[in-house]
Parts: C-alpha cells; sequence; structure tokens
C-alpha cells in the first residue's frame, strides 16, 4: 500500500491514478487526506476556477460540456468537479453528470470527478475546496465546478471560484425574482441558457435593468446561451478570459483571495466544532434529551442550542 | 465526515440500449446508501475504465444483453489494466443475460459474480457490502 506522501509525489509527477485516490482520500476528509492536502496547498494558485450554478434543470451540466469543450479549444487542460445531492435519506447518491459529458472521458487532458453534497448546504460538498486544490496542484489550467441544482440561496460557490456564472433559464419567475438577494448577486457573468425559448429575450432585458442599477464598478455582463446548441459558448469563454483579466489587476485578486481564505478557515472551524460538539453529545444522549423537549413544546429551540453549547 | 462511502460505476458496454436492469440497480444501490457514478449506454471498454480512473471507484458493474460480453468484458478488464488498476483492486461485477457457460471464464477474467435475471437487488447489495468491508485502505 503506498503512502500517501508516494501519492503526492504521484500527483505532482502527473499520474493519474494518484490524483484519483488522494481526490477520494481528500474528499472522505481522512488524516491522511488533510495530510495530502497540507502538502498540495503550497503547489495550487495557478489554475482558473470557474464556478457555474443555476437551478435544476437550468441545463447546467450540457452548458458546462460546450464550455469545456471550448476552452479546450482554446488549448486549456481542464479539471471538471460536478456535483450532484446525497439522499438526506439513505446518504445515497446517483451522480449522472458525467453523461452529458460522455466525449470528454477520452481527452486525457480533461479530469471529471462526480462529488456528492453528502449533506452540505450551499451547493458544493464539504469537500470541493480540497479537491479543486488537488486538481490545480496538479498543473490543471482551468478547474470547472459545476454545482447542485442551486435555489436562491446556495452561494458558497463564490467564496471558492475565481469566476462565478450564474445560469438562469427564461419562464422562470418575473423581474421581482431576479432582484432578490441571493443567487443573483453571486455572478460575475450572468447567462440566460435555453436561449432558443420564448421570452429569452425579455429575461435578458429585464436582468440588464437589475445589473444597470447594481452599485458595483465593474458591470456584469448577461450572455444568451444554448448548451444544447453549442450557441453563445464562445461569447461565454470570452466574458470569463474578460473577468480574468479584470480580477488579475492589482489589488482586486489579492482581495479576492483574502476573502476567499477567510471564508474557507471559517467554514472548516464552524464544522470542526460542530463535528466535536456531535461527537461529545451524541454519546451521552443530551442532544436526544434536548430535542425531545423542544419537539415537545417544553423547551425552544433557541434555549435548547444554549444549552447544547454551554 | 470520515465514513469512507463505497464508490460504484455502473455502466452498459457496447450497443445495446435496454439499460431498464442498470437502473434498477444503481438505484438500489444510492438506496442502500452508496454513491453511484451512471454513465448511461453505448460505453466503449475504455470509457468505462477512464471513468473508474477518474471517479476512483470501488465497484465496477456492467450491464449487458446483447450477448458481446465475451468479446467486451476482457477489453474492460485489459483497459482497467491499462490504467493500473488490477482487478483484486475493484468489485468487478455483470448482470444481463449471460448464459451459464460463460460465467466461470468471465470469472477468471476477473469477474467476482454474475448476476443473472431474477436476482433480487437485495442480494447484490449484500455482496457488495461483504466486498468493501474487507477492502484495503487507499494510502496510510
Amino acid at each position: 500500500m503506498p503512502t500517501v506522501e508516494d501519492l503526492v509525489k504521484g500527483l505532482l509527477a502527473g499520474n493519474r491514478r494518484a490524483l484519483s485516490r488522494l481526490l477520494t482520500l481528500i474528499e472522505n476528509d481522512t488524516p491522511v487526506g488533510r495530510r495530502a492536502l497540507a502538502a498540495l496547498y503550497s503547489r495550487s494558485g495557478s489554475a482558473h476556477t470557474i464556478g457555474l450554478t443555476g437551478s435544476a434543470g437550468s441545463g447546467k451540466s450540457t452548458l458546462s460540456g460546450a464550455l469545456a469543450r471550448e476552452l479546450r479549444r482554446r488549448g486549456k487542460t481542464l479539471g471538471i468537479v460536478a456535483i450532484d445531492p446525497t439522499s438526506p435519506f439513505s446518504q445515497g447518491a446517483i451522480l449522472g453528470d458525467r453523461i452529458r459529458m460522455q466525449d470528454l472521458t477520452s481527452d486525457p487532458e480533461v479530469f471529471l470527478r462526480s462529488m456528492a453534497t453528502r449533506g452540505n448546504l450551499g451547493g458544493l460538498a464539504p469537500s470541493t475546496a480540497g479537491v479543486v486544490t488537488a486538481l490545480d496542484a496538479f498543473g490543471k489550467d482551468v478547474v470547472l465546478v459545476e454545482t447542485v441544482g442551486a435555489g436562491q440561496d446556495e452561494v458558497e460557490v463564490a467564496a471558492m471560484a475565481d469566476t462565478t456564472v450564474v445560469v438562469v433559464t427564461p419562464g422562470t419567475g418575473d423581474d421581482v425574482q431576479a432582484m432578490k438577494a441571493g443567487i443573483m448577486e453571486i455572478a460575475d457573468i450572468l447567462v440566460v441558457n435555453k436561449s432558443d425559448l420564448p421570452n429569452a429575450d425579455l429575461l435578458a432585458r429585464q436582468l440588464a435593468s437589475i445589473v444597470d442599477a447594481s452599485p458595483h464598478e465593474r458591470r456584469t455582463p448577461i450572455l444568451k446561451t444554448a448548451g444544447a446548441l453549442n450557441e453563445g459558448i464562445d461569447a461565454l469563454a470570452d466574458a470569463i478570459d474578460e473577468h480574468r483579466a479584470y480580477i488579475s489587476q492589482a489589488g482586486v485578486r489579492e482581495a479576492h483571495r483574502l476573502e476567499q481564505a477567510r471564508h474557507q478557515v471559517l467554514a472548516l472551524a464552524r464544522q470542526r466544532l460542530i463535528d466535536r460538539l456531535l461527537a461529545q453529545h451524541a454519546t451521552d444522549g443530551r442532544l436526544d434529551a434536548l430535542v425531545e423537549r423542544v419537539a415537545a413544546r417544553v423547551l425552544d429551540p433557541h434555549s435548547a442550542a444554549d444549552e447544547l453549547i454551554s | 465526515m470520515t465514513d469512507e462511502k463505497i464508490r460504484v460505476l455502473i455502466a452498459k458496454p457496447g450497443l445495446d440500449g435496454h439499460d431498464r436492469g442498470a437502473k434498477v440497480v444503481a438505484r438500489a444501490l444510492r438506496d442502500a446508501g452508496m454513491e453511484v457514478i451512471y454513465t448511461g449506454i453505448r460505453q466503449t471498454p475504455e470509457m468505462i475504465a477512464e471513468a473508474a480512473l477518474q471517479e476512483d471507484v470501488d465497484v465496477i458493474g456492467l450491464s449487458i444483453l446483447s450477448g458481446a460480453h465475451m468479446e467486451l468484458f476482457p477489453r474492460v478488464v485489459k483497459a482497467l489494466r491499462d490504467r493500473e488498476i488490477a482487478p483484486d483492486e475493484v468489485l468487478l461485477f455483470a448482470g444481463g443475460i449471460i448464459p451459464d457457460a460463460d460465467i466461470e471464464p468471465l470469472k477468471k477474467t476477473g469477474f467476482q459474480a454474475i448476476f443473472g435475471p431474477g436476482t433480487s437487488t437485495e442480494d447484490i447489495i449484500k455482496f457488495v457490502r461483504e466486498w468493501a468491508a474487507t477492502r484495503p485502505a487507499r494510502a496510510t
């Protein structure tokens, strides 16, 4: 059996099997996985990370596939992380994103990894950032992360990606939906996908009026694509390049990376605290006792939470 | 979360388009708490091995109804070996229409079980779990 250091050496030498095994260890958040991540972290940071998010059925996988093909045409090597939901009942998952990216499988410069959310909210899997770090250290030019079908509030991807692309489709709500806080606000690029459907132009205009009213210095571009017809993909790749140039300016990238690092450290610390608490009280029965009192309305949830962490 | 999830690849090599059985098995393994990568129909042996490599699966289940298993299955094993995945590192099983006479030769190539029509999904789950309980760690 190899040591984790052997695998790290293999990854850095370009061995895909070593990369893949390390991704599993990182995803499972094992002690050796953490050791690998610690060794790889300083070797990462050169890949451009693209986050692609949007609601279920908005065409993210198809669009990701089309975008990946375009980036390959432009000579970029690619890591793709595709996330699908874990069942809250069985903790199992069906990961089906490879189906729409079949042809990319035979390209040796593309490495596609599917991940399940494993109970994480926010649109990503708990170890997505670590998996991205490993693909980055492996030497991929671009790492494309496709979130689980996201609603309005799954904004975690923006804290991890250099460029966040939000995908919307016509016929999914009026312009007040678009004005709501959350997912619309994290977009560096807004994409109206399935632009062959009626009302795509209307939606693009509504989005434009909202973007114009935004106080940000950089205007969020709005693009129309039809992933399944391979339309508008060129322009999307161009817009991603432009955003990359924008954040490469002195000051912008540093601020962005600081923000990302802060978010990552806090998210991990939060998770550690929760794990520690649960490990403690799942066994001593204190959590169960509190939950029962809350369910019986003897105790309110806030007081119960206070008691749990006291 | 440090639990070791069982990751399974379910794939259909060759040209038959009937994926009902493969989907039933994929769904059953999901409901048993496993993470199932489903690649769909019309997979070449190379695509299957490549998916197994990139997804680092513990288990590969192939479904075939076309009768081409004696041709395609050994090619899957070879494509795995080409990627440094030895047959004893993954649990390889198959299902579909496979005559009894072919079962022994397939087992010699590295398939650990062949599940014919009428197999209960419970048996498949049990088989996978028992194998997973003995699998070695990926690294120390």
